[in-house]
């Protein structure tokens, strides 16, 4: 294979803050485990805020210089060596999953903050290590620059996200969360099978140097089928979204933000890799009409499963399984029909930012749950009348997240959806228009039946269980303020996205 | 058939055999253990293919050989985590199964809390 041609992978400047981001998460969980008890909360105020920092500065780095960050691990280069790489892909997501962390972390002092003189417990150290783990996770996912890490990366991952599902040790989230790992384990095999064959076709898992030698041949398919199947699996793609509703409602309010918000899309994102970095050429018009379909059945499915649910965490839940079907429908939208090769077009950006507004909105919704299932006691949707009333702030942050996933202007939602819209009729596929409508009402539809109750008047005033503190209603605002305000950066760095993309590299020299 | 092959062969056996086993096993201990069956055939299938790019002198490629050791772990990690899952399952509930509610039954799901 043409190896002369291959791009020198060397280490940029500032190529050492990706190794930073994936270091200090993983030091802060082994110190935490060190020290013990109350430390691991301390720990994660100083981390994870610096995490913020550490995020915002790659993202500066690469939309500046629109260009990709590297780092060479011990200086061996692949094929032998590992590579790190931030794109735009991997910035953009990285700071979106550092604001929705950083808030959830705010969230959760009033759940799992240890008061002064009290006696340490089992839920908040736990909580407090998981989550600097998902962060690390999450990092790694995003700049692993092969196959193989980001396997690692996403093990764990689910590592760190089954815990967090039964954090509170009854026998239902037990089994969520048993179940949650079963999915997950068969997910992470069938990947691991498909590394193997792989390797064993193309001696090498680099995803720059396994996207110049792969080609089409019955190896190739097997795992390309194997590991899709897999990640699908981990990210609950319908059908394979049976574990999601149960484990994302039955955890914690802190706990479901992080799992709905930001994990999920770790194997979503390795599935855009794979497809649109690895072998953009792979898909094919069948494979990304599956792709497709497969998302469109998630919306219709997920959404009319939502309208049904009792419970309001349970609601939410199935519209995460609605949402990542939007998710999928940008790899038929993003097939240039000439080429018949995904394109890091605007079908691209608008997938990825749906990923980004559903992350922002869907946390915010999951916490504003939370914030009412304290203060009434119960989350059944029937009776949350009068609720508005006592906690104002709560509401609106959660009808503000609804607004992004219906896809209001100017919600990140409308842009994402927008330019998904403009790619459906700029490609002459009107069916995922239709679908991508049709869910934008379903999602108005049960965002109507909650917020509809939550503002009926109550016979007597309603009497708060518990006090919630005002910093908790105020971090749940922030984020659906944030995903509301995401529409705005079609004025701004949105272009970041198409930073440093493979196809770039490859066209034209540099 | 050379060696390769026939570990090659064995490997994708067992995968055979673990997925099968996987699937159609409700109880948690049964699918731990198919997927313990399952990950061993990966692990052969990593090790063929570092027996087959053995360049010469070498016994095997190295890489392949590093990929697998750490997938080992993560599966040992897997299999203690899910088992201390099971465990504290049957410490809570009396019974280590997902029970009726097998994962298509999410109407159930919906009615507890």
């Amino acid at each position: 294979m043409p190896e002369a041609n291959v791009l020198p992978d060397a280490t940029t400047t500032d190529g050492a803050l990706l190794v930073l981001a994936i270091v200090s998460p993983a030091a802060g969980v082994l110190l935490s485990f060190v020290l013990g008890g109350q430390y691991a909360e301390r720990i994660a105020a100083v981390l994870l805020p610096s995490g913020l920092f550490l995020a915002s500065i790659i993202f500066v780095d690469v939309w500046r210089s629109g260009d990709r960050l590297i780092y060479i691990v011990g200086d061996w280069t692949p094929p032998l060596g590992i590579a790190l790489r931030a794109d735009g892909l991997s910035a953009a997501m990285m700071m979106t999953m550092a604001i929705v962390i950083c808030a959830v972390a705010i969230f959760a002092l009033a759940d799992f903050g240890t008061r002064a003189g009290s006696a340490e417990a089992r839920a908040p150290f736990a909580f407090w290590i998981l989550l600097m783990a998902i962060w690390g996770a999450m990092n790694m996912v995003f700049l692993g620059g092969d196959l193989f890490t980001l396997y690692v990366a996403i093990e764990l991952l689910t590592f760190a996200a089954v815990p967090l599902v039964c954090l509170d040790g009854r026998a239902e989230t037990l089994q969520a969360a048993l179940r949650y790992l079963l999915f997950a384990l068969l997910g992470s095999i069938l990947y691991l099978v498909g590394t193997a064959l792989l390797y064993g076709s193309y001696a090498t898992l680099d995803i720059v140097l396994l996207s110049r030698r792969i080609h089409m041949e019955p190896a190739t398919l097997v795992a390309a089928a194997l590991m899709t199947i897999g990640l699908f699996a981990k990210t609950a793609l319908f059908p394979l979204h049976l574990w999601l509703p149960p484990a994302h409602a039955g955890a914690p309010a802190a706990a479901s933000a992080v799992l709905s918000a930001v994990v999920v899309k770790g194997s979503f994102f390795i599935v855009v890799r794979l497809w649109f970095d690895v072998m953009p050429g792979m898909l094919g018009p069948a494979g990304a009409q599956l792709f497709g379909g497969l998302g469109a059945a998630a919306i219709v499915f997920g959404s009319v499963v939502a309208l049904q649910q009792q419970r309001l965490k349970l609601l939410i839940a199935y519209s995460t399984v609605a949402q990542i079907g939007y998710l999928f429908l940008m790899f038929p939208l993003a097939l240039d029909t000439v080429s018949a090769e995904l394109q890091s077009s605007g079908a691209l950006t608008g997938g990825m930012l749906q990923a980004i507004s559903h992350a922002t909105a869907k946390a915010a919704m999951f916490m504003a749950a939370g914030i009412i299932y304290a203060v009434l006691g119960h989350d059944r949707i029937a009776e949350l009348g009068g609720v508005a009333r006592a906690i104002p702030m709560t509401i609106f942050a959660f009808a503000l997240g609804g607004v992004s996933l219906i896809g209001l202007p100017p919600s990140g939602g409308f842009l994402a959806k927008w330019l998904l819209l403009e790619a459906a009729v700029a490609t002459g596929q009107w069916w995922w228009a239709i679908v991508m409508l049709a869910g934008g009402l379903f999602t108005s539809g049960y965002m109507f039946i909650v917020l509809s109750r939550a503002v009926a008047p109550s016979g007597e005033p309603l009497k708060p269980r518990v006090a919630v503190p005002r910093y908790q209603e105020a971090a749940a605002l922030a984020l659906a303020l944030t995903s509301l305000l995401l529409g705005l950066v079609a004025f701004g760095p949105v272009d970041i996205l198409q930073a440093g993309r493979l196809e770039s590299m490859l066209v034209g020299p540099r | 058939m050379n060696a390769a092959t026939l570990f090659g062969l064995s490997g994708a056996a067992l995968v055979g055999i673990g997925l099968y086993g996987f699937v159609t096993n409700p109880e948690p201990l049964r699918k731990i253990l198919a997927f313990n069956l399952l990950g061993s055939g990966v692990f052969l299938v990593f090790g063929v293919v570092s027996r087959r790019a053995a360049a010469s002198g070498l016994g095997g490629d190295p890489v392949p050989q590093a990929m697998v050791i750490t997938a080992i772990v993560v599966a040992f990690a897997a299999t203690a985590m899910a088992i201390a899952l099971v465990l504290r399952l049957l410490q809570e509930t009396g019974r280590s199964t997902l029970g009726a509610d097998s994962p298509g039954d999410t109407d159930r799901v919906s009615g507890n809390s």
